[in-house]
């Protein structure tokens, strides 16, 4: 998938976010950084496109909240936290690039009842590789791609990575 | 990206990638106090002591805090100086604490030298609270912190340290840190509080107030022992003050926009006049704050990852 | 009578001008004769009474002496013996040593020194010579009975351990001590200058954050007892000279041709203070290791003779005492096992000839403190140290005789190895 495709999908899911919950009402987008964070930027404007409305959009770091901290002996560094709003009574629509495991969206949604207590939590991803190992189904999902374990989805966006596409990588 | 190795020591042994790192994850960090609940998960089921040889509040607390935020449990142990001559030695002390299965201690000690005794000792890791005249690592890191958010970046900035060099383990540890980071640092100091060799460490040494603070981007002024007097450091309090005691008069001939730091606790009319310690130009309260975020950060580098 | 014969070693004995391969013979503990290893056509066959020792590509030295130990007994056995003292000097080469009066109760009466001495001859294996205390109990006010101390045994004089800061006190001991002829040794230090410092001043004192002892803490007092020694005309012997300033000074009185000697130790000729980096309490000593251009001074002083002789300041201390916070650990490193190979070091290193170095190891001390000893001749007791000079060994705390281990060699590859140690002509160490 190109940026065609990426940016083809993001309107699709943008249409399905505003059809769903009615409009922009008590929306507030919230991306998974590095991409998700960017993927969230995107719907952004995609939605101000349609309906006019800017939507309060931020950023959700997940990091502290990973359940693989002191087991990994890589050790992530810590990214952008950017609640913009306070979320009680919110619905907050969750953006990440690659859904997974789910263990990454779970470690997120736990960050975010930190903060406050939601309507509702929505998620968005772009690709869906399968294997999840929590109960975690996203709501919107730009394109399925199956993949084999020994196999890795990557991301890239032009506004992070200088060009724009999604590629199944064998891992090493 | 990790830390590298189990302890922080000093900032002598660091990077400038290493001092970065603790920055930058201070910066992530420091948006967890502001929230409502303040508290993240991250270093559940770790146990850190707080192992404090000198009586020190505001840095154990900052160091409780930073834990608790994080999620660790923290314990405190306070040992009076008194009780340590007549008893237990460093090593035996350390076997007992190592024996309880902490993942951190972090220690305070009026000797220099003994958190680096301490880390030989024990295989959890050891956060240097400060020793003697030595360093004071978390405190650098969080003056470093302080000024890079006002100032935006360290490098190229002149930094003057003031006031009594030879007793100042925060004064070795921002010397190490800010030349690292590519400022320029002068120290100054009546000459009987300059070390000899100081300049080795990386910075320029003067005698005169008025030639550390003309340039200066940054002023950190030390806190004074008044007991120094009675060792004939300096004649008296009075003279001190007049000096090397940081007033308005004096401020008016540093850079507009310069910024004024102090370890703290200050003593208000002899270092630093009250209107400049409560004046536009200080920082003592951003220090404050930035010591939990940059005390969370060293945890989160120091017990985030899994051992080797 | 017992025969023992050293044969085909390097003989050297600087006092004598001898170097070459010799056969020694030793008889009822004295030396009875030295002949030329190509002339001498003695058939030589060990037998009973008659030992032999195969010195063939070996040193062969009088023993060595030491005038600055401390043997630590009576009262801090924990740390060293007479006798563990006695062993290690053995295996340091050492036949003769002198022992500080720092002891508990101090040396300063005959009944001390002579307990020390029947210690010595019962348990010792070495000549133990007892220094007696300049202050009754080191306290630095009142002279001891010298007179009664020489005749007990007492070879010299000194309160080292603890400077002698009255300057009135000083001119006294060495005005005094003249009766009896015996030298004064001067552990200089002003304590009010070096104060609670824990190693030298300078750089690395300033980046550890550690208190420093500034050089001018012992050459305000070099200076003093210098000049104390032109008022008095006694002998003045400065002991583990640490300085550059104070190597001036003792140069300086030479010339003059004042009554001074002086020693230097060989952490003090080998270390500076960056061994104490990590706060190594093993490199901690009073005085401290000083700065690279101090041990440069020293090793020219040592070389032209302003510096008469090396004493090891051998200073056990136990892990009690060690192994805590370098503020207050306890000032010493043990030396006396170590001592002929670092000084071998500066031989290695064409800094001294191996001529100087024995002889400031032998004959100098010896004569620093007018002892008979430190060169063979016919009939001299037969003190003798057999050296290989081509080994090397690895200094291994765990190894040393001594009964503390307080070195700050630990680890450290050095060269020239002590094989045997003989002591009126009875081997007391043979290497394993
Ligand atoms: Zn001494």
């Amino acid at each position: 998938m190109d940026e065609k495709g990426i940016e083809r999908a993001l309107a699709r899911i943008a249409h399905e976010i505003l059809e769903r919950n009615k409009g922009t009402e008590g929306l507030v987008v919230l991306g998974i950084p590095t991409r998700g964070y960017g993927l969230a930027q995107r719907l952004q404007s995609i939605i101000e496109g349609i309906e006019g409305v800017r939507l309060p959009t931020g950023a959700v770091d997940a990091t502290l909240y990973r359940d693989d901290l002191g087991i990994k002996k890589e050790q992530p560094s810590l990214k952008k936290m950017d609640i913009p709003i306070p979320i009680d009574g919110l619905t907050i629509i969750l953006v990440d690039d690659v859904l997974f495991t789910g263990r990454t969206i779970r470690a997120a949604m736990n960050a975010l009842m930190d903060f406050g207590r939601p309507r509702s939590i929505q998620l968005a991803v772009l690709v869906d590789r399968g294997h999840r190992e929590l109960p975690i189904k996203p709501d919107y999902v730009g394109k399925n791609i199956p993949t084999s374990l020994k196999e890795g989805v990557r991301v890239r966006l032009k506004e992070i990575d200088g060009m724009s596409e999604i590629t199944v990588i064998e891992k090493e | 990206m990790r830390f590298k190795g189990k302890d922080l020591l000093g900032i002598e042994d660091l990077d400038a990638s290493d001092i970065d790192l603790v920055l930058s994850t201070a910066e992530s960090l420091r948006e967890v106090s502001e929230r409502e609940i303040k508290k993240v998960p991250t270093l559940r089921g770790k146990t850190i002591i707080n192992l404090f040889y000198e009586p020190s509040t505001r840095t154990r607390t900052s160091f409780e805090i930073a834990a608790k935020r994080m999620s660790a449990d923290a314990v405190n142990i306070s040992v009076s100086t008194s009780s340590v001559v007549k008893g237990e030695t460093i090593k035996d002390t350390a076997k007992n604490l190592e024996a309880m299965k902490p993942d951190c201690i972090v220690i305070r000690h009026s000797a220099s030298g003994v958190p680096m005794m301490l880390a030989n000792y024990v295989k959890c890791s050891v956060v240097n609270a400060g020793d003697g005249a030595h360093e004071h690592p978390s405190q650098a890191l969080l003056d470093m912190l302080t000024v890079k958010e006002k100032k935006g970046a360290i490098a190229g900035l002149k930094l003057s340290i003031i006031g009594d060099i030879t007793h100042s383990r925060v004064a070795r540890s921002n010397i190490y840190g800010f030349t690292k980071l590519g400022a320029q640092v002068t120290v100054a100091g009546p000459p009987t509080m300059v070390p000899p060799g100081i300049e080795k460490l990386g910075c320029r040494a003067t005698s005169s107030m008025d030639d550390a603070i003309k340039d200066a981007d940054v002023i950190m002024m030390l806190r004074i022992q008044l007991e120094r007097q009675k060792e004939s450091f300096f004649p008296s309090v009075r003279e001190y003050s007049r000096l090397y005691g940081l007033d308005e008069a004096k401020l008016n001939r540093a850079k507009k926009d310069v910024l004024i730091l102090h370890p703290g606790p200050i003593n208000r009319g002899v270092e630093v006049s009250s209107e400049v310690a409560d004046g536009p130009h200080s920082l003592i309260l951003d220090q404050v704050t930035n010591g939990v975020a940059v005390r969370m950060a060293i945890f989160y580098l120091l017990l985030g990852a899994a051992k080797e | 009578m017992n025969r023992l014969i050293i044969k085909g070693g390097r003989f050297l004995d600087p006092v004598a001008g001898i170097d070459g391969i010799f056969n020694i013979y030793v008889m009822g503990g004295r030396v009875a004769s030295f002949k030329p290893a190509y002339a001498d056509t003695t058939e030589i066959t060990p037998g009973p009474g008659v030992e032999v020792i195969d010195a063939k590509g070996l040193l062969v030295t009088p023993g060595l002496i030491d005038v600055h130990a401390h043997l630590r007994e009576p009262g801090f056995e924990y740390k060293e013996t007479i006798r563990t003292g006695t062993l290690a000097a053995a295996a340091g080469g050492f036949t003769s040593i002198l022992c500080m009066a720092n002891t508990r109760p101090v040396n300063d009466n005959e009944s001390v020194t002579r307990y020390i001495r029947k210690k010595a001859e019962e348990e010792g294996v070495v000549n133990v010579f007892p220094v007696g205390a300049v202050s009754v109990g080191q306290n630095g006010e009142r002279l001891t009975e010298m007179f009664e101390l020489k005749s007990a045994g007492c070879v010299a004089v000194s309160d080292d351990g603890m400077p002698i800061v009255d300057g009135g006190l000083m001119r006294r001991a060495l005005e005094y001590s003249k009766i009896c002829d015996l030298p004064v040794i001067s552990h200089a230090e002003d304590p009010t200058l070096a104060g609670s410092g824990a190693m030298n001043e300078g750089e690395v004192s300033t980046r550890l954050g550690l208190k420093g002892i500034p050089g001018a803490a012992e050459e305000s007092v070099v200076a003093r007892d210098i000049a104390l020694a032109r008022l008095t005309g006694g002998r003045l012997h400065i002991a583990h000279v640490s300085t550059r300033g104070s190597v001036e000074l003792i140069r300086m009185a030479k010339e003059e041709g004042l009554k001074v000697t002086a020693e230097a130790t060989p952490h003090h000729l080998t270390l500076t203070d960056e061994a104490v980096l990590k706060y190594s309490t093993n490199a901690k000593m009073n005085p401290p290791l000083r700065s690279s251009g101090d041990v440069e001074a020293l090793r020219k002083g040592l070389k032209d003779g302003t510096i008469d002789c090396v004493a090891t300041d051998h200073a056990p201390q136990s892990i009690m005492e060690k192994d805590i916070e370098f503020d207050r650990a306890a000032n010493g490193v043990v030396g006396i096992e170590t001592a002929f190979s670092l000084i071998y070091g500066l031989v290695a290193e064409g800094l001294l000839t191996l001529n100087e170095a024995v002889s400031a190891m032998t004959i100098e001390p010896a004569r620093a403190m007018g002892l008979d000893k430190g060169t063979l001749r016919v009939g001299s007791a037969a003190d003798i140290a057999i050296i290989d000079l081509a080994k090397g060994w690895t200094v291994d705390p765990a190894k040393l005789r001594s009964k503390s281990k307080n070195t700050p060699f630990a680890g450290m590859t050095l060269k020239g190895v002590v094989e045997k140690t003989i002591v009126g002509g009875k081997t007391v160490y043979s290497r394993e």
